[in-house]
């Protein structure tokens, strides 16, 4: 539904240029919801602006619903954005607009009679659940309304597409989660297709079905999300799964931690186990196969959507050549293990 | 007071009320589109044409920078083009025009930078033309400082014409100059300059309460 092939973007020129996006290549399936997650000045805006060219891309092309976007200007490329809907993290309602006003917007730069967009607005405030607030201006409003009616006002067209940049960076958790379901919601019940940028995994995690990593503009990483969040395969990603899970070793055992094992020293591990692995009881087989002791410093366990996802700080007690073959025993297993260090141990 | 001195203030207050309403309409007319004119040609605007804004920025400038006396002496032989006299009210409507026009431009431009540029990028994202965009998105959101620049003109125009008096323009200058100051009537000399303070209070009570009305924040 979105292809962007070799895209790139520099701002500037000569010394002055900046690359804020490297030649990539980005693929939304019809029907998808795609997040693209990154830290800020990754190039996540750039990017999501190049989709229906508020930002032109300096090289590269931009398909949309089958539409060759890069090639097009002045009234050909305003009808192909009647197709592409948008919505922002600051929302951009008009202020002086009434929200059925702001809603009929795209209508009326379409030319739409005033009478169908009578017709087409109130089912609109319906589906966002602001029927009652038609005759508000935004200023009444609360953030998560307002985002509604955003999102009212860019289905108004019947787009094919949904941009979302950083639509829930704005508003409390709370409120970010009636958002997303909202989001979710009109992507099955409309087969829309979404591709959404954002710095929080929390919105990665509720309700995209891809994930795409960007860091210095490029495009590093791309999975499925329960792939994404069980075994990524960056460093960055790592980074991003572990600061979003919040599962560190204690602070005390890391000041032990030594990376070379020592002769009376002990691997501690992270175990990452999703799927079946999660059901088994690995832990207790691992203790009785291996012959080795196991001590659980930390656990969890997280639904990403349909999977389950099981996170553990161990430390595997035994002689060295029994704790490796422990780790390989996990290994075989379809665990994710890392060494995170050897600690001695007091004999 | 004699009915005849109630009658010639009577006049001259209706002559200022003239000049101010006239001029203060033509320089909204012609002010307003080059207010927008030089906001949406600066660069990286959705009419970026940075030559032209640099011509229409100095083209503002001068008008602004010469002196409002200085202006209405030198432009002279273009009013008595356009009225025919460069003596009377409709005489001095022409200086104080020239004068508001990029008086007005500049201000709406200031209301028209207010304005989130989020704005402008949601209407390009919906496929907004730029004569949309400033018809349905900038025009209408600046709406409130653009009634207020028009006020801060309006109450500056009254000041003008009493200087636009000083050179034979008629109204309540023109009044207060002659009756007041020549002929040192300081009765007149207050009445007109009362006059003129209930006029400018008048004036921005309106403004305020039609920018108050236009205010959805």
């Amino acid at each position: 539904m979105i292809t962007l092939s070799n895209v790139s973007k520099t701002y500037g020129q000569g010394h002055a240029a900046v690359e804020a996006l490297k030649p990539l290549d980005l693929h939304v399936p019809e029907g998808t919801i795609y997040g693209v997650i990154g830290l800020s000045g990754a190039g996540k805006s750039t990017l999501i602006r190049c989709v229906n060219l508020l930002e032109r891309p300096t090289s590269g092309s931009i398909s949309v619903d089958g539409q060759e976007l890069t090639t097009l200007s002045g009234d050909a490329l305003n009808q192909a954005r009647h197709r592409i809907g948008m919505i922002f993290q600051h929302f951009n309602l008009l202020a002086s607009r009434t929200v059925f006003a702001n809603v009929s917007l795209p209508l009326e730069l379409m030319g739409v009679p005033r009478a169908e967009i009578r017709q087409r607005v109130a089912p609109l405030l319906e589906l966002v659940g602001l029927s009652d607030k038609a005759n508000q201006y935004p200023a009444q409003l609360s953030g998560g309304q307002k985002q509604r009616v955003a999102i009212a006002r860019a289905l108004a067209s019947k787009p094919k597409v949904l941009l979302c940049d950083e639509a829930t960076s704005a508003l409390d958790p709370q409120t970010t989660g009636s958002i997303l379901a909202l989001l979710q919601e009109i992507n099955r019940s409309l087969g829309l297709t979404i591709l959404l940028i954002t710095h929080e995994m929390e919105v990665v995690k509720r309700i995209c079905h891809r994930v795409g990593l960007i860091s210095a503009g490029s495009l590093v990483e791309e999975a499925e999300v329960g792939d994404f969040f069980t075994a990524p395969r960056t460093q960055l990603g790592r980074e991003f799964i572990t600061e979003f899970l919040k599962l560190e070793p204690p602070r005390a055992l890391v000041e032990r931690l030594d990376a070379d094992p020592g002769d009376h020293s002990h691997p501690v591990v992270r175990l990452a186990f999703s799927g079946d692995a999660v059901s088994t009881p690995l832990i207790s087989r691992l203790a009785r196969d291996c012959q080795i002791d196991v001590s659980i410093l930390q656990a969890k366990v997280e639904s990403i959507q349909d999977r389950t996802l099981g996170l553990m700080i161990a430390e595997l007690i035994g002689p060295s050549d029994k704790t490796r073959e422990a780790i390989d025993y996990l290994e075989t297993h379809d665990l994710h293990v890392e060494v995170l260090g050897h600690v001695q141990r007091d004999a | 007071m004699s009915s005849a001195m109630l009658d010639l203030i009577l006049k001259a207050t209706l002559d200022t009320l003239y000049m101010v309403g006239v001029s203060s309409l033509i320089s909204a007319l012609l002010g307003v589109p080059l207010g927008v004119m030089l906001y949406v040609t600066r660069p990286r605007q959705i009419l970026a044409q940075p030559a032209l804004n640099r011509v229409l920025g100095v083209v503002t400038n001068i008008g602004r920078s010469v002196p409002f006396i200085i202006l209405m002496v030198a432009i002279i032989p273009f009013t008595r083009m356009i009225v025919g006299t460069s003596i009377g009210t409709n005489a001095a409507i022409v200086p104080l025009t020239i004068a508001a026009i990029p008086f007005v431009a500049r201000l709406v431009e200031g209301a028209l930078n207010e304005i989130s540029p989020g704005l402008i990028e949601a209407a390009q994202s919906m496929g907004a033309t730029p004569l949309q965009i400033i018809t349905k998105v900038l025009l209408p959101e600046a709406l409130g400082g653009i009634i207020t620049g028009l006020t801060i003109t309006v109450v500056t125009l009254v000041s003008y014409s009493a200087m636009a008096g000083a050179v034979g323009g008629g109204g309540l200058g023109d009044l207060g100059i002659r009756y007041g100051y020549n002929r040192f009537d300081p009765t007149v000399m207050l009445i007109t300059v009362a006059i003129l303070v209930v006029m400018v209070q008048g004036f921005q009570s309106l403004g305020d309460h039609l920018v108050r009305r236009t205010d959805h924040k």
